[in-house]
């Protein structure tokens, strides 16, 4: 049990959480960044995992680290682009959920339907 | 009653699923490595142009990668601007006016276009290279952005396509012409290594500053006088 694969079970705990929020929470921004979450601990994991070296003698592996660089960048744009897409959707919806689970929230809570508020972070 | 059974059948999954992460990467840190990746690194760094491993892997073993990954950019940045729903992507009328900020400004941007200047040379042999300097380049985008700087760059045209694809377009040709010169995609002529990787960099840091710079200006921006709250 190295320090790195401390990082590697923290990303594990990340990625559990991250895919909790991303089911559970309904508004769209904070499923953004639950699935934001889970993508940096898929990052942590693939880098502690490396750090710590299969059982061999640990050390720097260039090759994970490319590819997590790769990945943050991907994940920085796409992010960028749900942001977008999100706020296009507010504009042309007045909503910050998707439409099933408006409708059940709805349903439960027994809001006034004409609320263009629901949801709001 | 429904909706808390639902939550409930939830947390569990993302719990069983957690354990079951867990264990594996316990059972994957346990297990020696079959191959051994950073000796084979090392082993052709002296031929790979640049001292950095991390550059080496990025722009020579694994060029692959990062030729879709700006791929991916750019048709992210495309996406983001034909949402925009401003025809300008940089409105005169979203101007802010703010003494600190102008003073930021002009400590700040040389500073910055400094550092993603180092950065992208500091990358052939030490930590640094395309990624780092093009965030730098695009924070310092935001913040002339954010105050009253002109960025006529960034409206619908000839500039603004050149700079989103430029980065795409340079590597993609080094690569379809190191194949038909006669080596494999993507594989540099002999000698010309470290001048290619170079170059290439210069021109991702480019296209990945105005990507990103991009996607944050194409927010769609509601109109005046609208009930929408901004989020």
């Amino acid at each position: 049990m190295s320090a790195h694969l401390l990082y590697a079970f923290g990303g594990v705990v990340l990625c559990g959480m991250g895919l909790g929020g991303f089911i559970l929470l309904s508004h769209l921004l904070r499923k953004l960044l639950a699935f934001n979450i889970m993508g940096s601990g898929i990052f942590l994991i693939l880098v502690g995992l490396a750090q710590h070296g299969g059982g061999a003698e640990p050390g720097m592996d260039p090759v994970p680290q490319a590819l997590v660089l790769t990945g943050i960048v991907v994940a920085v744009s796409a992010t960028a682009l749900a942001l977008v897409l999100i706020r296009r959707y507010y504009y042309l919806t007045g909503q910050t959920v998707l439409e099933s689970s408006a409708e059940s929230g709805r349903r439960n809570n027994d809001d006034d339907p004409g609320s263009r508020k629901d949801g709001a972070l | 009653m429904k909706a808390w059974f639902a939550t409930f059948v939830v947390l569990a999954v993302c719990v069983a699923f957690t354990g079951l992460l867990a264990v594996t990467v316990w059972d994957i840190a346990q297990t020696p490595a079959l191959v051994q990746l950073p000796a084979m690194v090392a082993e052709k760094l002296s031929e790979s142009g640049v001292k950095n491993p991390v550059t080496a892997v990025l722009l020579n073993f694994r060029s692959y990668d990062t030729l879709l990954e700006i791929g991916v950019l750019v048709i992210a940045a495309m996406t983001g601007i034909s949402m925009a729903r401003t025809p300008t992507l940089e409105d005169p009328e979203l101007r802010t006016s703010n003494e600190l900020l102008f003073a930021l400004q002009r400590w700040f941007v040389p500073l910055m276009l400094m550092v993603a200047g180092y950065l992208l040379w500091a990358g052939s042999d030490r930590p640094g290279g395309a990624f780092q300097a093009g965030a730098v380049l695009a924070a310092a985008g935001v913040l002339m952005r954010l105050g009253a700087r002109p960025m006529n760059f960034l409206r619908p045209g000839i500039l603004l396509r050149l700079g989103l694809v430029l980065g795409f377009a340079v590597f993609l040709v080094v690569a379809l012409a190191s194949a038909f010169a006669g080596e494999a995609f993507l594989d540099y002529p002999e000698g010309w290594t470290k001048v290619l990787i170079v170059t290439i960099e210069a021109v991702l840091t480019l296209s990945i500053g105005m990507v990103l710079l991009a996607l944050f200006v194409a927010g769609p921006v509601n109109e005046y006088g609208e009930e929408d709250d901004p989020v």
